[in-house]
């Protein structure tokens, strides 16, 4: 029988990897795959805490908020990414440096 | 719960980790995008080994349905599809490495050690799509309604971004 640690400790490996995709990545777009896989564990962890605890309506409900905000999230920044690109015609983030441009 | 359910959790485990270490280490772009599917997909099965039946469905629609349609969109339309070494580069990676194994390890050493609760009853695996529905429209109603708002402002937010660009092209030539 898989317990709740051993589920925890993959949600925490998906989180870790995204946060060195965010940390370590120069393009925009990977930056952005990394947000996804932090949100991912959030939602997994979520639902992982409502199954162990009885709970997994509610859990369910506050998993898909989770799913509609990386929706909206990703839709948006994705619309800013495009901008960017038209802007700066790359989307490495060292050299998206100008404010005001 | 029953005796095959290790074989499943160590074969999404095995699928998840590849896929997200491809994520954050492949060199191509492309291949961290399309690696996404296979975290996506597996978290998918972690939510059905969990019965949140109706979570993995919409997991599978809009991760991988949408989000994941997206993500190919702006990779391709940004680095052009003909670049067939669509670069990720990665800085800092010397510093940021030992940082997220020291994260890591401090994650499993307070999962492994905390003494978390214990629940009695057996789990019990049943639909939840019906219960979610009757929810969402009585106890969730206020932050449901707020989804939809959010959802509105965010199609009239990315469409007006897509938008100024397009117009400003057409002025330039």
């Amino acid at each position: 029988m898989i317990n709740l640690q051993h589920f925890l400790f993959i949600s925490a490996i998906i989180f870790v990897l995204g946060i060195y995709t965010v940390v370590t990545r120069r393009n925009a777009l990977g930056i952005l795959l990394g947000t996804e896989l932090v949100l991912n564990a959030a939602a997994l962890n979520i639902i992982i805490f409502g199954f162990f605890g009885n709970q997994v309506v509610e859990a369910s409900i506050y998993a898909l908020f989770v799913i509609v905000l990386a929706a909206a999230e990703a839709a948006v920044a994705l619309a800013v990414g495009l901008t960017i690109y038209q802007n700066f015609k790359t989307i490495d983030t060292m050299n998206v440096r100008e404010l005001k441009g | 719960v029953t005796s095959w359910q290790p074989l499943i959790f160590f074969g999404l485990s095995g699928l998840v980790v590849v896929a997200s270490i491809l994520i954050a280490f492949s060199k191509n772009l492309v291949y961290s995008s399309f690696a996404l599917l296979g975290t996506f997909a597996g978290v998918a099965g972690y939510f059905v080994l969990l019965g949140a039946d109706f979570v993995a469905v919409v997991q599978l629609l809009v991760y991988i349905g949408g989000i994941m349609v997206l993500y190919l969109f702006a990779v391709l339309m940004t680095s052009g599809i003909g670049d067939v070494k669509v670069t990720n580069k990665s800085i800092a990676t010397k510093w940021a490495l030992p940082a997220a194994l020291a994260l890591l390890l401090t994650l499993g050493k307070l999962i492994y050690g905390t003494k978390w609760f214990a629940s009695d009853q057996p789990v019990v695996l049943e639909p939840t799509t019906a219960r979610i529905g009757d929810m969402l429209l009585t106890e969730y109603l206020l932050p449901f309604e707020l989804a939809s708002i959010l959802l509105l402002g965010v199609l009239v937010g990315a469409v007006a971004l897509g938008r100024r660009g397009v117009q400003a092209e057409g002025k330039g030539q």
